[in-house]
């Protein structure tokens, strides 16, 4: 290949003059560097929320009362929950924990907090996967009898108790005092809707004593029904079954909308691989348009390095180069400076993405996915090519004698 | 590819060479504009393998201009210029590349290295062009950085060297690809008198070993070590001599110089007999006697 020839002037041309060489690649190293943090963030972010649905169990439904757009006000109730607690009628339900979610202050000694209370029954902690630190999650009996027991998140612990061993203290919830006999093992994510920042009680103390929940005809409301079927498959006539039995029992005709909503983790797996698939290209896009500028930066740098040259161009074709010889000459040298610039910038994406992870608290890490690897050396080799064709071009329609004579 | 070239194309079958350069009534004009500048009007003569011969000339004689044709770096407007026996008018740009890169050595006024590049790298350049293997080239670039005796500074950068050492590796350069003619413009304009003479001494030993150099110049010093001063005026050739002194000086004895000497004479004898009788003198009576000698013109 004619193109390995010239290979060699290239490098000597680059070791020859460093300083150019590396302004030349500047644009490039962080037009990629750019673009593989930015998608790499976008995907890490993916990584992290997909993770966080799967890890909270897989075929799950939750019912969830209230819908947009229903003028009614929230009517899934207790009763709701036990129709679809009978095996009998919801064969394919294998577990079903009914919830009630309110804030409460929770005080121990001079440390307070209000956090988010759940009461539940002890089918949520087995649906939901969830890991205890210390002690247990609520048991049946405890639910049972009405029992003032608290089961604590680990942040919550770590809030309340610091240092100190929570399990069999008593605590303050809202003006009631509750006995913590579990602490939840931390699952690292954070914000809405972790378990690390909330608080256990059983369902009905919850619904009586803490909160004291309206009832619809003489049963308590609730804020959902978390429902296990028993295969993936399941799912979907499950929901519908659902929603038939509860449409029928909030007496809704046919025009009526539904006054709760149904949603399973399928549906929101989806939507957050949406929401992070647009994240990435609108990043990536970002990022493109820097790797544009990059490689307008190169073409001028080379253009100038062309006019800086003009004796050695001028020179070599003194020497017997053709003009094929002077543009494949710049055009190799335009594309090694960009792979390079390619490769320095994908070492530096790697760096920053180590850095980033080692940086305690983010919970999404920068994931730099190997076809990610191979386009920005794609782009980078190609816009070497593109950006370097012009320059190269004019460095072949030099006059010798004027390229000679040039001062 | 190198002087043998001009031998090889011998077809007057005659005792003498076949001129490497043959030069016709070459013009070239250049249109600036509204107005036409004739840098040379109808310029002809002939070089012979092994003649040392200086193009002197005030600027704007059209010296550099001829340099440039002589170079193959531009083309004639009209004339005929004939290099190892090729009509140059009719080459295409990358045969004329070629031309460049096998026929003719280029020696500059300010050198022409390339910068931070070892001697070894900078001498075999015209071998890259060649298509000479890294190896092969190497060696043959050492062989021409020793025969200016700069063996010994291979692997030296141009910062690393003196001007004269420079110019130097730049005749090194020239000589490497063994061409036809060595060609070099002001070759001592950049050096302090001592190199500058230094650098003539080189020329006159390359002289002696048979290489056809041709000097522009417009310094007589440096004209006045070649055998045959061609002068320049307007773009004609004003006066085209024998160089007495040069000739003593640098002529090796034996059959070479009588060639040589003939090459001198064809020269003058192309431009009408009155002026080259005029510059030789009587110090030259054998050139004078034979001066209606021109075979191949």
């Amino acid at each position: 290949m004619k193109i390995f020839k010239y290979l060699g002037v290239a490098v000597e041309s680059i070791r020859a003059h460093k300083m150019r060489a590396i302004l030349t690649m500047l644009g490039i190293i962080i037009g990629i560097a750019a673009v593989l943090i930015t998608v790499g963030i976008g995907s890490g972010t993916a990584a992290s929320i997909t993770d966080r649905i799967e890890s909270s169990g897989t075929n799950l439904l939750t019912v969830s009362s209230g819908n947009r757009g229903s003028s009614s006000s929230a009517a899934l109730t207790m009763a709701d929950a036990g129709v679809i607690l009978d095996a009998t009628r919801f064969p394919t339900v294998q577990l079903a924990a009914p919830q009630y979610t309110s804030n409460a202050t929770l005080t121990n000694g001079a440390s307070a907090g209000s956090y988010q209370v759940m009461g539940t029954t002890p089918a949520y902690a087995t649906m939901h996967g969830l890991d205890l630190n210390a002690g247990a999650f609520l048991t049946a009996a405890q639910v049972e009898d009405n029992e003032n027991v608290v089961v604590l998140g680990a942040t919550v612990a770590t809030d309340l108790f610091g240092g100190q061993e929570p399990l069999g203290q008593s605590i303050r919830v809202g003006d009631a005092l509750f006995t913590v006999t579990g602490v939840l093992a931390s699952t690292g994510s954070s914000g809405f809707g972790s378990s690390d920042s909330m608080v256990y009680v059983p369902l009905d103390v919850a619904l009586g004593r803490l909160f004291n929940v309206t009832r619809v005809r003489g049963s308590y409301t609730i804020s959902g029904i978390g429902i296990q079927v028993k295969t993936q498959e399941d799912l979907d006539p499950t929901a519908l079954q659902v929603e038939q039995v509860l449409r029928l029992r909030h007496g809704l005709g046919a025009d009526d909308e539904n006054d709760f909503s149904i949603s399973n983790q399928a549906d929101l797996l989806e939507m957050a691989s949406d929401v992070s698939g647009s994240l990435s290209a609108l990043l990536g896009g970002i990022g493109a348009v820097s790797l544009v500028v990059g490689g307008i930066g190169i073409m001028n740098i080379m253009l100038v390095s062309v006019t800086e040259r003009t004796r050695e161009i001028g020179l070599r074709k003194a020497l017997g180069a053709h003009d094929r010889d002077i543009l494949l000459q710049f055009l190799v040298e335009a594309l090694v400076l960009c792979t390079l610039g390619g490769l320095i910038g994908i070492a530096l994406s790697y760096s920053v993405a180590w850095g980033l992870g080692l940086i305690p608290g983010l919970s999404s890490t920068v994931v730099i996915e190997p076809w990610a690897v191979m386009l920005a050396l794609a782009v980078s080799t190609g816009s070497g090519f593109v950006f370097g064709l012009y320059p190269a071009l004019r460095a072949t329609q030099l006059d010798p004698i004027e390229a000679l004579r040039y001062e | 590819m190198n002087q043998n070239t001009a031998h090889s194309h011998s077809e007057d079958g005659a005792s003498h060479t076949s001129p490497v350069i043959l030069v016709k009534e070459l013009t070239k004009t250049y249109i600036m504009g509204e107005t036409e500048v004739h840098a040379l009007r109808s310029v002809s003569f002939s070089v012979n393998a092994g003649e040392y011969i200086a193009i002197i000339g005030a600027s704007g004689s059209g010296k550099s201009t001829l340099m440039n044709m002589l170079g193959l770096l531009d083309r004639p407007t009209s004339g005929s210029y004939r290099i190892g026996g090729v009509e140059a008018a009719e080459l295409s740009k990358d045969r004329m590349a070629d031309l460049r890169n096998t026929q003719i050595g280029f020696v500059f006024q300010r050198f022409n290295l390339l910068a931070r590049t070892t001697a070894l790298k900078q001498v075999g350049l015209p071998l890259f062009y060649a298509g000479v293997s890294g190896r092969e080239s190497a060696k043959r670039a050492a062989a021409a950085l020793a025969r200016v005796g700069l063996g010994d500074r291979l692997d030296h950068r141009p910062e690393e060297l003196s001007g004269g050492q420079q110019q130097r590796v730049a005749v090194a350069r020239a000589l490497v690809n063994n061409p036809g003619i060595v060609l070099a413009d002001e070759p001592t304009g950049a050096l302090d008198s001592h190199t500058g003479s230094e650098l003539l001494a080189l020329f006159d030993e390359l002289h002696a070993q048979g290489i056809t150099l041709v000097v522009v110049t417009h310094d007589m010093g440096v004209a006045a070590r070649a055998q045959r001063i061609i002068t320049l005026r307007d773009g004609e050739v004003l006066e085209d001599r024998a160089n007495f002194a040069g000739q003593n000086e640098a002529l090796p004895a034996g059959p070479l110089s009588a060639s040589i000497a003939n090459g001198a004479q064809n020269g003058a004898a192309a431009h009408g007999s009155n002026h080259a009788q005029l510059a030789v003198g009587a110090a030259m009576p054998a050139t004078a006697a034979t001066g209606g000698n021109h075979e191949d013109l």
